[in-house]
């Protein structure tokens, strides 16, 4: 920490409106960095959606894929991009959107970097509530989401009641612990499966948005275009919750708001999983990544961009970079998302929020 | 650094004593030796197929060839729920560390990762191969676990090593399933191993991890003193004259060896070398002496019997004991940290 | 032992305890207190530590929920009012708040206008000017475009006042503020409160550890020992020396501060009771 030596005292009535000029101008900075970077952000994830629906294995001129988009039937590129990579982006994007998003309100929010949704268990919650339903009870559509949901919550309480009001460390330890057990349920699932379908295992344990039907992704956009913009409503809380549990009650901001927020955030995280699988590492990454990119201030909106972003690339890798192997999205997630995570507990000391006491 | 919940001085002996003393030994061993008896005979006996007591030593009976199928998996049983119980102890008492597991700190999935580079990249296919590379494997990941943890001001927080094995365990499971999607026939071979089993081994498996556990065990055994003085504290024990690197290379060999081995074998079981440590130094004191060849025998009942539960509770099908491990080893997991929850 | 002002010359008190019992776990930590916070005035409350004095502060801050007994606002039980509401009138500046990475003072100050902002509140010239105010009383209006995180020990301190300030409200709660500060930033900070209760007729409460600095700028005192008030009033009032001695432990003497005539203790050590012969 830099040490300032006080300028003194100055004349304590300065003008008002010269005092509000100066408000107005410090207030600007930092909203028009975030501007300045969501918009960037924007274009990479536009971008990186192009290049995921136009190029790779089969290219797609630009003036073909809207005659697609307009019904033409063009034999070959049709079936490629309307079966395939349009669903993947779009659920790419979305499911990123949903991850990012999420996993910044649970750090925020709990003040800590690693009580994430995806390392505190409630991800793998998800899909074990999910696969369970789909391979156990037979069951399909929006139920499935149903379970995911209640998988997540469920996961999602019990952490929250180990870790009582102690939270940090603890959560995080009994998260980690949680996420072992789901995983050990999902892994029995498998053993139950009559037919082996990899799709189907790789999909659950680590994420995939190969092979998703356009009814499941219309179901998760629904999903998400009535929780993204609840989520905004409740997040305007999240600033004053930042500033600890103590300063947010004495501005207004209580237990229940803050409950609702998180509540807001598994729903999405569960949506997402219900969708695409418990694509690992999106949601622990995105917030942190945005906030380096925004000097420290975390943002929800760019979190999301850099959720979408990370997916895209990440299903265009494993489809492409590893040859003849069609990786799902998850595996390629988890194989760099890890030694990333490593190299930040290396680095730094990750446990914990580096917000400064007044010593 | 967290120290073990137990290590509370009493009386003359530091390290534990009053009701313990020596005139419980015969107890202790005995219960133990029961407990190991019972936990095998149920094993044999509990199944699908109920079989008569009779049916074990008469080899005439219609149903001994059911007992002699279940030997071998009451035996491979014993053998890796003795070495993963004695590797946790040893690792929480190296680590002072009241979570350390080698599932946890991904010693497991070092393991798992290079099998699966031998089978996939090297074309290994019998276990005789695995095993060394088992070790490598599992030695690689506690010392780089250890490594990263160990960075920044405070060392290798209980915390800091569990989450780092947590990501070094979710990094390499990536890698694994990408080598086998590579490999399509070693991935249906493969699904079931990788939840832990100790059913449709062989002895001639067994038989060629064996040397390595007996090595494995006798090197832990032979640091009881070592891990009691660590207790104390590293600059104590440095104090008191032990060649404190030397002797923690030593541990840390027997952990390899035995946690290797015993995922060599039946593949990675998670949460036995945390839960039984804790019920043994419960029951019997912080004395490594004692811990230690409890946690082996400890380990090995509750192998077994997870796996004899396991064969029951969902007819027609069978739970393997890697779920069955987690199935009891989370809530105590969750329970510690709500007990130790200051020490972290 | 217990010295008071007469309650009928008090103004009216808009925050009060009524009874109160607070405990974080089975022990009570304040025991059946009554407290009437004058409004308008600057009352401090001290006490050795552990006597109860932080829990109090926070249980009058609607942090704690009381065991039994109530906290009154204006009358009625302020655990049962929404928690925004509550934050419009009073305000609060707890011990170890959090400054978020990369937050300029500007920004930090502005999140004490939220409980001003409704449902769908937007930011409007009014809150603006209430942070500009605030910044100005202040002294922080030079640091508006600085990161919180970067500023020295006192400057963000008097952010964080300014953020309770700009919350617009007629009461300040804080619990010892001065801690952490040397000996010229307490002051500097204490003249603050004082300027702010003289001028905008702020009622202010805090916790303070430092007995003399209490003595100095409390309007109305409040001595706790064990959760009970063991002594109340101006103080002149209250610092003598028994009560010094019955709340602290400390054998002293009270004297006249020279600058402030307000009250000074004195501690008598074990080694000034010897005679000046006998210290070796």
């Amino acid at each position: 920490m830099t040490v300032t030596v006080d300028p003194g005292p100055v004349a304590t009535q300065t003008p008002t409106r010269d005092a509000v000029e100066v408000v107005r101008r410090a207030r600007r900075g930092p909203v028009r960095h975030r501007r300045r970077l969501v918009g960037g952000l924007a274009l990479v994830v536009a971008a990186a959606f192009a290049a995921r629906v136009l190029l790779g294995d089969y290219t797609v001129t630009i003036p073909d894929f809207l005659r697609i988009l307009g019904g033409e039937q063009i034999p070959g590129a049709t079936y490629i991009v309307m079966e395939s990579k349009l669903p993947r982006a779009v659920l790419a994007v979305l499911a990123g959107l949903a991850f990012g998003v999420g996993g910044a309100i649970f750090q925020t929010t709990l003040r800590n970097p690693l009580a994430s949704p995806d390392i505190v268990g409630v991800s793998l919650g998800a899909s074990a509530a999910a696969v369970s339903a789909i391979a156990l009870a037979g069951w399909t559509g929006w139920p499935v989401s149903a379970a995911a949901v209640a998988g997540a919550l469920g996961v999602a309480l019990v952490v929250r009641l180990v870790a009582g009001d102690h939270g940090g460390f603890r959560l995080v330890l009994a998260g980690i612990g949680m996420a072992a057990a789901m995983q050990s349920v999902i892994q029995y699932v498998f053993t139950r499966v009559d037919e082996y379908d990899v799709q189907l295992v790789l999909r659950w344990l680590t994420g995939s948005v190969n092979g998703v039907a356009w009814s499941s992704i219309g179901l998760f956009a629904t999903a998400l275009v009535v929780l993204l913009p609840a989520t905004a409503w409740a997040a305007r809380s999240l600033e004053v919750t930042e500033l600890g549990d103590d300063a947010a009650s004495g501005l207004g901001v209580g237990r229940g708001r803050t409950d609702l927020l998180m509540f807001l955030a598994v729903l999405l995280v569960a949506v997402a999983v219900a969708a695409a699988g418990p694509i690992a590492f999106v949601a622990f990454l995105s917030g942190p990544i945005a906030r380096a990119l925004n000097q420290g201030r975390t943002t929800l909106l760019a979190s999301g961009l850099v959720g979408a972003a990370i997916v895209l690339v990440g299903d265009y890798a494993g489809a492409y970079a590893f040859a003849d192997l069609n990786l799902p999205v998850g595996i390629v997630t988890g194989a760099f998302g890890a030694p990333f995570l490593l190299w930040l507990l290396a680095r730094g000391p990750l446990n914990g929020h580096r917000g400064r006491r007044a010593a | 650094m967290a120290v073990l919940a137990h290590t509370r001085p009493e009386t003359s002996n530091p390290l534990g004593g009053g009701p313990r003393s020596r005139s419980a030994l015969p107890v202790s061993v005995a219960i133990t030796i029961a407990a190991l008896a019972g936990a095998g005979v149920l094993s044999l006996v509990v199944g699908a197929t109920w079989v008569p007591l009779a049916a074990i030593w008469d080899s005439s009976h219609p149903l001994h060839p059911v007992v002699e199928a279940r030997l071998e998996r009451t035996v491979l049983g014993f053998a890796v729920g003795g070495a993963l119980g004695l590797a946790g102890a040893l690792m929480q008492g190296l680590t002072r560390n009241p979570l350390a597991d080698p599932g946890i700190l991904g010693v497991n999935a070092g393991a798992t990762f290079a099998m699966v580079v031998g089978m996939t990249s090297f074309g290994l296919t019998a276990m005789s191969q695995f095993l060394p590379m088992a070790f490598v494997g599992a030695a690689l990941a506690a010392l780089l676990v250890h490594a990263i943890a160990s960075f920044g001001r405070d060392g290798a927080t209980p915390m800091k090593l569990a989450i780092t094995g947590a990501a070094l365990s979710a990094g390499l499971a990536s890698w694994t399933t990408g080598l086998l999607l590579a490999d399509r026939k070693t991935m249906e071979t493969f699904r079931f191993w990788q939840v832990g089993t100790i059913g449709g081994r062989g002895f001639d498996v067994l038989l060629t991890g064996l040397p390595f556990l007996v090595v494995g065990a006798l090197l832990a055994l032979a640091g009881a003193r070592l891990l009691n003085t660590l207790a104390l504290g590293e600059d104590l024990a440095r104090g008191l004259g032990r060649r404190t690197t030397r002797d923690r290379l030593v541990i840390g060999l027997a952990i390899v060896l035995l946690a290797g081995t015993a995922t060599a074998l039946a593949g990675p079981i998670a949460f036995v070398g945390l839960v039984v440590p804790h019920v043994v130094r419960g029951l019997a004191g912080p004395d490594y002496a004692r811990v230690l060849p409890l946690s082996m025998a400890a380990g090995a009942v509750l192998v077994v019997v997870a796996d004899t539960v396991g064969r029951i509770v969902l007819p027609p099908s069978e739970v393997q004991v890697g779920i069955m491990a987690a199935v009891v080893g989370v809530p105590v997991f969750i329970a510690l940290i709500r007990r130790t929850g200051r020490a972290l | 032992m217990t010295a008071t002002a007469p309650l009928d010359t008090e103004p009216a008190a808009r925050l009060e305890a009524s009874a109160l019992t607070l405990g974080y776990t089975d022990t009570a930590v304040v025991s059946d207190l009554d407290l009437r916070v004058p409004h308008g005035k600057v009352t401090v409350i001290v006490g050795a530590n552990a006597c109860g004095k932080s829990t109090l502060l926070r249980g009058l801050a609607r942090l704690l929920k009381p065991r039994s007994g109530s906290v009154l606002l204006d009358g009625e039980a302020i655990h049962r009012l929404p928690t925004k509401q509550v934050a419009r009138s009073l305000g609060l500046l707890p011990q170890n708040p959090i400054a978020p990475e990369g937050v300029t003072v500007a920004d930090l100050v502005g999140r004490g206008r939220h409980p001003h902002h409704g449902a769908f509140g937007r930011w409007t010239t009014e809150d603006e000017q209430a942070v500009a105010e605030a910044l100005t009383l202040t002294d922080t209006l030079a640091l508006a475009d600085r990161v919180v995180d970067e500023l020295s020990g006192g400057q963000r301190q008097r952010v964080w006042i300014a953020m309770a300030l700009a919350q617009g409200t007629d009461l300040l709660l804080l619990d010892e503020p001065t801690t952490y500060l040397d000996v010229a930033h307490q002051v500097e900070m204490l003249d603050l409160l004082a300027d702010l209760n003289a001028r905008r007729g702020t009622t202010i409460v805090m916790v303070l550890h430092d007995l003399n600095l209490s003595a100095r700028y409390a309007d109305h005192l409040v001595a706790l020992r064990t959760g009970r008030i063991v002594a109340e009033g101006t103080p002149r009032e209250v610092v003598t020396e028994e009560v010094v001695r019955t709340v602290f432990g400390l054998d002293n003497r009270v004297i006249d501060d020279p600058v402030s005539h307000t009250p000074l203790v004195v501690p008598v050590g074990r080694r000034q009771r010897l005679a000046p012969q006998e210290i070796r």
